[in-house]
């Protein structure tokens, strides 16, 4: 019952936004990120993609395909947009929630309007996390401890010998993007987080104004949130 | 005199988003554009501008002929345009032109036809600043790579 296909090392991603310019952002983060990505524009075709469709009455019908035997639509999170047309993410993430084949699947929710009310109602309902747009690279890195959790849940055995290697081709590949001066020895999660917000991919423009400010690691909702 | 011309250039071009950024009309959202574009996606930020103007064209004529050129005034769908226009602007980090959306919003939200004009004016007019602005940075980007590629030829393949 374990991952079937060695290969697919990398984390598969459901990106829902109805904006186009928005869908070629997320994508961009997330595969700068190392992970695999899927967008669609709405919470229908999420819904679709994720196997689940309704009955008549609303009750959803388990997935036609199980996860574990399609390689390719095995998604191992969702990240969607709050505000859109006919089923917002909110809508989304109760319906992923309701299932009991799909429930487990962490949800992030992105926002471009803070709303402390609508950033609650969403953490109550199972998002794992609420992201005010613009999303930033950094803001992705508070993704991986959520996805190596549902690894470990998912197949202990396996994928606790696995794991280690995981961790190490994500920081390789991260590396990979950022040449770094001197050659530096793999830091640690917490500070690679830090190294991605003061060394990120340089392009000549950034390095005349002044470093961004690096206060976005820290959660932003430390009463709300729920803190890994 | 290319290896001179290289560094002039690059001088213009961070005076250029200096400015930018000083008026306010950028801001740090527009440079983790430039963080997500590498050698696997050479063209991005290019292609999310292009995008960005395309999509805001679109809109900007939509609200115009809401407000200008229909009789009764659908200030509902105005807003929806807007919506989509402040999501997109705020992400490429067009700041100045997502706060004269906001005010717009703001006047439709009040069925204000004087202020709805006013903020589309304002707005048009900063959509061709930064427009403008943006083309000028990439013509400086492109002289200045094509400078610094004249400057060191041994990086270039095709010898």
């Amino acid at each position: 019952m374990g991952m079937a296909a060695t290969e697919s090392q990398q984390f598969h991603v459901l990106a829902v936004d109805d904006s186009l310019i928005d869908r070629k952002l997320i994508e961009r983060l997330l595969r700068t990120s190392s992970y695999q990505v899927t967008t669609v524009d709405s919470g229908t075709k999420a819904l679709e993609f994720l196997g689940l469709r309704e009955n008549h009455d609303g009750t959803p019908n388990t997935p036609s395909v199980s996860p574990n035997n399609h390689q390719e639509v095995e998604v191992n999170m969702v990240i969607t947009d709050y505000c859109m047309p006919g089923m917002t993410g909110y809508d989304l993430l109760k319906k992923i929630k309701e299932s009991s084949s799909l429930r487990n699947i962490p949800v992030v929710i992105m926002s471009s309007e803070n709303v402390p009310s609508r950033i609650s109602r969403c953490l109550e309902e199972g998002a794992e996390e609420f992201f005010l747009k613009p999303v930033r690279l950094s803001d992705l890195n508070r993704l991986k401890p959520h996805i190596m959790k549902r690894s470990k849940l998912k197949d202990e055995d396996q994928k606790q010998q696995v794991i280690p290697e995981k961790i190490e081709n994500l920081l390789e590949v991260q590396k990979q993007h950022q040449p770094q001066e001197e050659a530096q020895p793999q830091p640690p999660l917490e500070q690679q987080q830090q190294n991605n917000n003061n060394s990120n991919k340089r392009k000549s423009m950034e390095q005349s104004l002044s470093p961004e400010p690096t206060d976005r690691t820290r959660p932003r909702y430390s009463g709300i949130a729920t803190v890994v | 005199m290319l290896g001179l011309g290289s560094d002039l250039l690059w001088a213009d071009m961070n005076r250029l988003l200096r400015l930018l950024f000083h008026e306010g009309v950028l801001d740090e959202h527009f440079l983790q554009l430039h963080h997500l574009q590498d050698e696997s996606s050479p063209n991005f930020v290019s292609e999310v501008i292009n995008m960005y103007f395309h999509e805001s064209e679109k809109l900007l004529n939509n609200l115009r002929s809401l407000l200008i050129h229909t009789h009764t005034h659908d200030y509902n769908k105005m807003g929806i345009h807007l919506n989509q226009l402040i999501g997109s602007s705020s992400s490429i980090g067009a700041k100045r032109l997502t706060t004269l959306c906001l005010a717009f919003r703001a006047a439709t939200h009040h069925s204000n036809r004087p202020g709805c004009l006013r903020a589309l004016e304002m707005l048009e007019h900063e959509y061709c600043y930064l427009k403008n602005k943006l083309h000028e940075l990439f013509h400086i980007e492109q002289q200045r790579a094509l400078a610094a590629a004249a400057r060191y030829p041994l990086h270039n393949n095709n010898q």
